[in-house]
């Protein structure tokens, strides 16, 4: 069976862009979270998010010029700038940029994103309506197309292998890094650039979330704490931006061209609630059977689980999670850290499956679990070490990701160290 | 050069990205100066939003460079 391995990472998250430098600020338990600076959000129920703090490049800041000519940046929504930013990232860290033919026809892409141009398409609209359809740009569709990323991203690399997209709402990021380790692993391809990119912090996007009653709405005096999974006072979710890309590859492919081996992806899951259209099944069999499926692809038993990176919104969802973890776990639940990033992050949407599959990557490289922040009063009580408020040194050989999405879809990855 | 040369310059520069010395009379904007199908319509959408004239698709076609921009909308204007 071919094995599937990731060699490169790339991460433009509102802690900061840069693999490096967002895990440094995520291991000091900092909070990307504030009062919203892009547009004037003072009529929202929610005026806060987690936004990719924009500016010059330096101190972990995204300079969209770095990645992006000006005049190519009008063209696109934001959601494909930072996908093709994050890819940049993974390709450079990897570095894989054949020349050859046949290398690039083996080298496909699969990127996707929850809710793509919505904010472009928003303006469009305002566009159509106030100064009619011949003002409406060339550029408006293909900059506002999911699949466009994964697009952007073989153009400017040669990269011709399968071009695909996924759009699975919070759990695309998880299901195009699973899906991309399947084409590899079906000899599709040899090495494929997979992740998500989310860019809805825009007035219809926060007000779309807002009437889902989904986000948090109380913490306008202090967004930091806004985002408090299994805490008494968490209110929703905060929303984030961003993107997260890894660079998976054949395992002997990666080792013929002596690359940097991160992790292996050695099993992935997937079901559907088959329940509604917002919330999880309350039972948590979805979840459940979810991580069960990726367990029982990678050949282990649960007690193998060293770390959990929770989907862990900050609602009333993070105690059906926990409460799946925990049955799976069994007598082994009190071995196994599990946090949620998002505590930091917010939630990052389509793009949150892959920032978390790195972060979950990242654990295994350096030992160590990060914290869930703004967990000062457990509204669980579990064997489970939520690991609060500060990051868990600790034995992690394998970790596993979770991701859920509306429409009840359902992703878990599971990545091993490689020795 | 004429105030109309000028201002579609500026144009072609900014959506372009191109060196102002590079938009010559004969500069083709897919040949020379890098636009694709997509950019020229988008080019000739800013036209009309600078000068505010309608240039019908037939007629954008004929605008192939940087001269034929500035006499289709010098005439147009006339």
């Amino acid at each position: 069976m071919r094995r599937v391995v990731v060699t490169g990472l790339g991460l433009v998250t509102p802690l900061a862009s840069g693999v490096e430098e967002s895990w440094r600020r995520i291991l000091d338990g900092q909070s990307g979270a504030g009062k919203i600076s892009r547009f004037d959000a003072s009529h929202l129920a929610t005026d806060y998010a987690c936004e990719v703090p924009h500016g010059d490049g330096t101190d972990g800041t995204f300079n969209p010029d770095d990645w992006m000519a000006p005049k190519d940046q009008r063209k696109v929504d934001t959601f494909i700038l930072y996908g093709i930013a994050a890819a940049a990232q993974a390709v450079e860290d990897a570095g894989w940029t054949p020349d050859d033919r046949a290398e690039l026809e083996r080298t496909g892409v699969l990127i996707g994103s929850g809710i793509g141009g919505l904010n472009s398409i928003a303006e469009t609209a305002l566009v159509l309506r106030d100064r009619g359809p011949r003002r409406v740009s060339p550029f408006f569709v293909p900059g506002a197309l999911i699949n466009l990323i994964s697009g952007q991203v073989s153009i400017r690399y040669g990269f011709r292998g399968p071009n695909h997209s996924v759009v699975t709402a919070c759990s695309t990021g998880a299901h195009a890094i699973g899906d991309a380790a399947r084409l590899i692993r079906d000899d599709d391809a040899d090495v494929m650039i997979a992740g998500g990119a989310e860019a809805s912090i825009s007035e219809i996007g926060i007000a779309g979330f807002n009437a889902c009653k989904a986000l948090s709405t109380k913490r306008s005096d202090d967004p930091t704490k806004a985002s408090r999974p299994y805490d008494v006072d968490s209110d929703g979710f905060v929303m984030g931006e961003g993107s997260g890309i890894v660079v998976l590859e054949e395992y002997e492919h990666a080792k013929a061209r002596g690359a940097k081996i991160y992790a292996e992806v050695i099993g992935y899951g997937l079901s559907g609630d088959a329940y509604h259209i917002t919330a999880p099944s309350e039972d948590g069999d979805g979840a459940e059977r979810c991580m069960r499926m990726a367990l029982k692809k990678a050949g282990l038993q649960p007690s193998d689980i060293d770390y959990i990176n929770a989907h862990g919104t900050s609602t009333m969802a993070d105690k059906i999670e926990l409460g799946a973890v925990e049955r799976m776990m069994g007598d082994a639940a009190d071995k196994v850290t599990m946090s949620s990033t998002k505590s930091m992050t917010g939630h990052l949407l389509g793009a949150a499956g892959a920032i978390e599959a790195i972060f979950s990557i990242l654990a295994i490289r350096d030992q160590v679990a990060p914290p869930t922040i703004n967990l000062d009063n457990p509204a669980v009580e579990t064997k489970v070490d939520l690991a609060p408020n500060a990051k868990r040194e600790r034995k992690i050989n394998v970790a596993l990701s979770n991701s859920f999405g509306f429409g009840g879809t359902n992703a878990s990855v599971i990545f091993r160290k490689v020795d | 050069m004429s105030d109309v040369a000028n201002r579609v310059k500026k144009i072609v520069v900014e959506h372009l990205g191109v060196e102002e010395s590079k938009v010559v009379d004969n500069a083709s904007f897919i040949d020379d100066l890098g636009a694709d199908s997509l950019d020229t319509v988008e080019l000739v959408m800013a036209f009309e939003e600078e000068f505010g004239i309608e240039i019908p698709d037939d007629a954008a076609e004929t605008i192939q460079t940087f001269g034929d921009a500035v006499g289709f909308i010098s005439n147009a204007n006339a």
